[in-house]
């Protein structure tokens, strides 16, 4: 599948009536890393929510509220990021009865997230790192080419949410996840994009930007 | 195999419970089509249904008033006795007798009054006000038991003037709104009361079916959907006194009644003659005999017959919640759906398995379809009511996927809960159907009446109470080993 850069072009969200994210203009090409950071309510998820309508079907989502099905096991719900792959009978087939080779495919990515004991746990059954990683798995499962993270690694501990990041930008080309751990987006990403009020304020190099100025976004 | 068990999740055991329950019990249930060519008289039925006739609306109008007397008045003194009661419903005599009362089916209740007062309107207005009253008291408690932030008032007050000028009030909407909903229902009891000879509708509309006039019971049916769908519209609250005085005109006469009769019947008619003898060994015997050769059957029947009905109850409902949600299709699909459902839960199971009979023939099939159609309807309506409220994330899939992995994992124990809540009532309606023919204890209960075996009726009349108070403790058990929530739901 060949991967399209994602691009805004001067694109504005409105929110009953209530601008919440100003125009935008911003390009992501293949196999660029970005993130997006700013106080709660800056903006990220709006920016987030434009920049999947650009191209739905080569995205992996992995939405703030986890989008998981409580209570469906931990296979179930990461199988669900291949439902689009198959036709509703193979679907309904598989709720009843895991297909074999997904329930392989599923394990071994849950070995690799720390999920192996959970997989036949209903999701609220889980504690909020496990649900975290869970939603993480289900975007993994896609295998889109994009990656677009609402603060995928808030509820894991700082070490856990590098290897996490690490592992999300090795398997997709391109991928931009809004987070708050400002080290983490120094280190782990090739350009970050600051948010605040609604507004694009700076579009830079992680390279080129250092803890404070990230810091100057948290200040009122 | 047991170690797997344990581990499935509390929603997907308890429905296997249901299913394996139905499965054992397929083997006593008589499924057979007898009718030989369904289709041509269901040809003939839809034919009618979409002509219906108004040769005589004249009659049907007073049916319909009558109807809704019943349903009114009923209700009406339902609610005033249910309100005292509700205020005494810390007595444990009150909550037994209550709960006894109202496990009794409207239909029964009827029957009995009817060997007393005859066809006529004191019939019909007891057999809704008792077991209503007793719901009023059980659901009108638990009302005002939730009611939490009252007034403050003098240390000292006494209990009645607390009621009076902090609870009640505060719970009045709350009380308003559930005794509208019982009208709703009690609508549809005032319908099924003319299946035994009550002149409100279902007597025409029983009448008509069975002569084949289709077209004539389409009228019938329209005026009766018509009815229930424009309620909001007619019921306000300040034309209640003005339509209590039509109603009251409207009801049919009552013949005199002689007291010594009516004590007649109640401390002799439904007694064994051996017992008020004072032959206990005979009692004894007479009713050891008819346990085994009468109620014995007719329970098994009724069991069999609500099982099957619960678990096509539970597939159909999860066949169907997806109708008329917002989350699927568009407007016009939408309001199609509710259409649906709407006539599913307004048309009564009576009437439901009356259309059915007539096209399947006796067997216990056209109860099963009845049953669960018109409960799978309700239980839909309410989960799409949910479902509407289910917050989805942007990239959700759609069609079959989106109803079958995001939405009914999450509306189904909510579904459950609705389904184990219904399970009593589809007992009652299960023993109740038997007046239809179907040898459930209806049918049994139905033909000692015929055959002035009073006797035998109240006997079996205890017996279908008492089934029905087990398996409403049955369900409150089950909802709470599955750990799902109490509702309110009447």
């Amino acid at each position: 599948m060949a991967q399209p850069s994602l691009t805004l072009s001067g694109e504005s969200l409105s929110y009953e009536g209530e601008q919440v994210l100003a125009p935008v203009t911003l390009s992501i090409p293949p196999g660029e890393h970005v993130a997006l950071v700013g106080r709660s309510g800056a903006g990220k998820s709006s920016l987030l929510k434009l920049l999947y309508q650009q191209a739905p079907e080569h995205i992996a989502l992995c939405p703030q509220s986890y989008g998981l099905v409580g209570n469906l096991s931990v296979y179930q719900n990461v199988y669900m990021g291949q439902l689009n792959r198959h036709n509703p009978l193979y679907n309904l087939c598989n709720l009843v009865r895991p297909w074999r080779r997904h329930k392989a495919a599923v394990q071994q990515l849950c070995d690799t997230l720390g999920l192996d004991e959970k997989i036949n746990s209903p999701v609220d059954t889980l504690s909020g790192g496990q649900q975290q990683r869970t939603a993480i798995a289900r975007a993994l499962y896609q295998q889109a080419g994009i990656f677009l993270g609402d603060e995928p690694v808030s509820a894991v501990d700082p070490l856990q949410a590098k290897l996490l990041i690490e592992l999300i930008q090795h398997q997709h080309a391109s991928s931009v996840i809004a987070l708050h751990n400002r080290q983490l987006a120094l280190t782990c990403f090739d350009r970050i994009v600051g948010l605040q009020h609604g507004k694009v304020v700076f579009d830079l190099p992680s390279s080129s930007l250092t803890a404070e100025q990230l810091d100057q976004l948290y200040v009122a | 195999m047991w170690h797997k068990a344990a581990q499935l999740h509390p929603m997907a055991r308890l429905t296997l419970l249901i299913l394996m329950a139905a499965l054992v019990l397929l083997p006593w249930a008589d499924l057979n089509l007898y009718q030989v060519e369904p289709g041509a008289e269901l040809g003939r039925m839809m034919q009618g249904l979409v002509s219906p006739s108004l040769s005589e609306i004249d009659t049907l109008t007073h049916a319909s008033l009558i109807t809704v007397a019943f349903a009114l008045i009923g209700v009406g003194i339902a609610a005033l006795l249910g309100m005292p009661l509700a205020l005494l419903f810390h007595f444990r005599v009150i909550r037994g007798l209550c709960a006894f009362i109202r496990a009794i089916h409207e239909l029964f209740w009827a029957l009995i009054f009817m060997q007393v007062f005859g066809l006529s309107a004191i019939t019909g207005l007891l057999a809704i006000t008792l077991p209503y009253a007793c719901t009023f008291a059980k659901v009108y408690a638990e009302i005002l038991e939730g009611i939490d932030n009252q007034t403050p008032l003098p240390s000292g007050t006494d209990k009645i003037s607390r009621w009076c000028y902090s609870t009640i009030p505060a719970a009045w909407s709350a009380l308003v709104a559930y005794t509208r909903y019982r009208f709703e229902c009690a609508l549809r009891s005032s319908a099924i009361l003319g299946f035994i000879g009550l002149p409100t509708l279902g007597f025409h509309l029983d009448t008509a079916f069975a002569q084949g006039v289709y077209d004539q019971a389409a009228t019938i049916l329209l005026l009766f959907f018509a009815l229930i769908a424009t309620l909001r519209f007619w019921l306000k609250p300040a034309l209640v006194p003005v339509y209590l005085v039509v109603c009251l005109w409207a009801l049919p006469e009552t013949p005199p009644v002689y007291g010594s009769y009516f004590w007649q019947f109640f401390t002799q008619d439904i007694w064994p003659k051996a017992l008020l003898l004072g032959d206990w060994i005979g009692a004894l015997n007479w009713y050891a005999n008819q346990l085994v050769s009468v109620a014995m059957p007719a329970v098994g029947q009724t069991l069999v017959l609500t099982q099957l009905s619960l678990a096509a109850t539970c597939l159909l409902t999860v066949a169907l919640a997806w109708l008329g949600s917002r989350q699927f299709g568009n407007p016009i699909s939408q309001t199609l759906g509710h259409g649906i459902l709407l006539a599913l839960r307004s048309t009564p199971e009576m009437i439901l398995a009356f259309v059915f009979l007539l096209l399947f023939g006796p067997s216990m099939l056209p109860a099963i379809l009845a049953l669960a159609l018109h409960n799978s309807g309700l239980i839909s309506y309410l989960g799409s009511r949910i479902t509407d409220h289910v917050k989805l994330r942007q990239d959700a899939p759609k069609g079959i996927d989106r109803y079958s992995y995001e939405i009914l994992p999450r509306i189904y124990p909510q579904l459950m809960t609705f389904l184990l809540y219904r399970w009593e009532v589809i007992m009652r309606e299960s023993a109740i159907l038997g007046i239809l023919g179907i040898t459930t204890l209806g049918f049994y209960i139905d033909s000692a009446f015929e055959d002035i075996r009073f006797d035998r009726a109240a006997l079996l009349i205890v017996i279908s109470a008492l089934l029905n108070v087990l398996v409403d403790s049955l369900a409150r058990r089950l909802r709470r080993r599955a750990g799902l929530r109490e509702l309110r739901m009447g």
